[in-house]
């Protein structure tokens, strides 16, 4: 367990203490092998320096996997059982050790020893009473490797920091959308059973009206042609116009959402809503013929949506 | 089940008829689980994602959105109903399809038959029309609100770009639109607007001559505009729309609360 950080150990350790209903303190000195681990009921004591860690309870490395055969239980041939299906000992072993914990069996006995056993591994075999003690041998020229990495918790998944309130969009979105369509589509009805889309005379190519008048959302820009040159009011402020709004975001870097925090950038939008406003309706209602000024409620309206 | 003469009421069948049919193959395979008008629907947590979940509204909504954005008050539904509107739109706009055709003078004649010939023609022109002016507001309105809620901030800034492209196909959309009942306000009303555009410096002709099809509207003109206005322009801004709701919900739903 060598230079593993402390709080990882510490962690690990936790979760053993936790899972083994033991001390924290206890495992943790055991993990960093500053304790001798304390006597295992019928399992052999672990091996003391390669591998501190106690053989009940653990995950075998694939060097060394611990000595935790017990006296009684099934014996295997971990070997032969290797050499037919194609799995490493290690491996086989894991899982065998791994079985019999959470079924609650002792750890069956292997049937073969490795003839030559690593020389760290040897106080083990010497003092496990059972025959079957020791690891396999990593068999010549075969690499090893441990498939075992530290991750740290948060640094693959991002988990989201606070639990935000939400509520279901059934029913609680979908009633209030399902309302609003229902009043606008109401009120659209209503509104068209009683007022008519204009419609003039036949379209005369010969005879324009006067005054003629775009539509109403151009009526602004209409109305900015009596003062301005035609490049000005027809395509430079538009175009900036549209440009100025979709560069918005880019410009104003000030993060805040607050209304108080945002006096300028209000104002400044405010002023152009207003000003268009202004603008749209005395185009739409305050220019009769010759698009000269006119007061609606004695001239008439010159207005057609 | 019998009332009092042992006979079974007309209550009863019509409630064996309606189970009959909730069970039956037919309905189950196009109300998937989940759904409301499901046998055995009943209203748990679960059943209210699966509303959603299994369902195409899925698209458009996630499971669960932040209690706040449920508030009318913060979004004022414009942005939905800018939507809505499309839709309802696109719906009568078929209809009137059926009846026009974008020729001179057929086009005015056509307009005309509406409110003479044709079954709610008139009222069907009318939610058309002023449907088409509502979108423009509600859109206009969405803006200003995104605007004062500062929704527009990172990470949102792209979506708004993407609203100004809506905002300018909505104009658009309405506009050609305008030119199609071929009367004098329409004739009048694009010949001033798009001499508006006829100033742009260097471009300004070419422009023109693009959108009007010649130096000065035509007939040609009104079938351009009328493609422009049932295929072009809806298609680009379905596009558009499905790239906006899907950023809104990309860039973690609805902003706020302020
Ligand atoms: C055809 C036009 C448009 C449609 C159908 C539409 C639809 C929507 C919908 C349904 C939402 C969800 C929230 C809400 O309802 O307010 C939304 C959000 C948003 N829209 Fe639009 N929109 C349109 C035009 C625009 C325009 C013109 C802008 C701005 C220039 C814009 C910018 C945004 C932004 C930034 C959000 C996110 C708001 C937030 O998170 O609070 N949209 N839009």
């Amino acid at each position: 367990m060598a230079g593993l950080p402390e709080h990882l150990l510490r962690r690990s350790a936790e979760a053993r203490a936790k899972a083994e209903g033991r001390d924290v303190e206890e495992v943790l000195a055991e993990l960093k092998g500053e304790a001798p681990p304390p006597p295992q009921e019928s399992a052999a004591p672990a091996p003391a320096a390669a591998d501190p860690e106690p053989a009940q309870g653990d995950t075998a490395p694939v060097e060394a996997p611990a000595p935790a055969a017990a006296a009684s239980g099934p014996v295997r041939d971990l070997e032969a059982e290797s050499a037919a299906l194609g799995v490493p000992v290690s491996l086989l072993q894991r899982a065998m050790e791994g079985r019999a914990r959470t079924e609650g069996k002792p750890i069956p006995a292997m049937a073969s020893a490795p003839a030559a056993a690593p020389a760290a591994a040897a106080p083990a075999a010497a003092a496990a009473p059972a025959a079957a003690p020791a690891a396999p041998a990593i068999p010549e020229g075969v690499t090893t490797q441990r498939l075992l990495t530290v991750v740290k918790a948060g640094a693959i998944q991002q988990v989201k920091s606070s639990p935000q309130d939400k509520v279901s969009v059934w029913p609680h979105l979908l009633a209030i959308e399902f309302v609003a369509l229902m009043v606008v589509t109401a009120g659209l009805i209503v509104f068209s059973v009683f007022v008519d889309a204009p419609l003039l005379e036949f379209a005369n190519f010969n005879e324009q009206p006067n005054p003629s008048k775009a539509p109403w959302y151009f009526l602004g820009l209409q109305e900015l042609l009596s003062y301005f040159d035609p490049q000005v009011a027809g395509v430079i402020i538009p175009t900036f116009g549209l440009i100025g709004l979709a560069l918005i975001p880019y410009v104003d870097k000030n993060p805040a959402v607050k209304p108080s925090d945002r006096k300028l950038a209000i104002m400044i939008f405010s002023f152009f809503v207003f000003a268009s406003a202004v603008l749209t309706t005395y185009g739409s209602f305050f220019r009769g013929p010759g698009f000269n000024f006119s007061f609606p409620w004695v001239d008439g309206i010159f207005f057609d949506f | 089940m019998a009332n009092g003469n042992g006979r079974v009421g007309l209550r009863e069948r019509l409630t064996q008829a309606g189970d009959h049919i909730r069970t039956s193959q037919v309905w189950s395979s196009i109300f998937r689980p989940g759904s409301p008008f499901r046998a055995g629907y009943t209203d748990s947590p679960r059943n209210r994602s699966y509303v959603i979940m299994n369902n195409v509204l899925y698209h458009l909504h996630p499971v669960k959105v932040k209690r706040h954005a449920v508030r009318l008050s913060y979004t004022l539904c414009l942005g939905g109903l800018s939507f809505f509107l499309f839709i309802l739109l696109t719906i009568t706009g078929i209809f009137l399809m059926f009846y026009y055709r974008p020729t001179s003078p057929q086009a005015y004649l056509d307009i005309q038959a509406l409110a003479t010939d044709v079954a709610f023609g008139q009222l069907v022109r009318n939610l058309h029309r002023w449907g088409a002016h509502l979108m423009v507001l509600t859109v206009f309105l969405h803006m200003a609100r995104v605007f004062y809620h500062g929704a527009y901030k990172p990470p949102r800034e792209f979506n708004w770009v993407v609203g100004i492209v809506l905002l300018t196909l909505t104009l658009l959309l309405s506009f050609t639109g305008y030119l199609l009942p071929w009367d004098q306000l329409a004739l009048w009303a694009v010949t001033v607007g798009s001499n508006m555009g006829a100033y742009a410096p260097v471009v300004g002709d070419q422009v023109s001559f693009a959108l009007i099809g010649g130096v000065q509207i035509t007939p040609d003109t009104l079938l351009r505009w009328y493609v422009l206005h049932v295929l072009f322009l809806p298609f680009i801004i379905v596009v558009f729309m499905a790239v906006h709701f899907w950023r809104v919900r990309k860039d973690g739903g609805i902003s706020g609360p302020l």
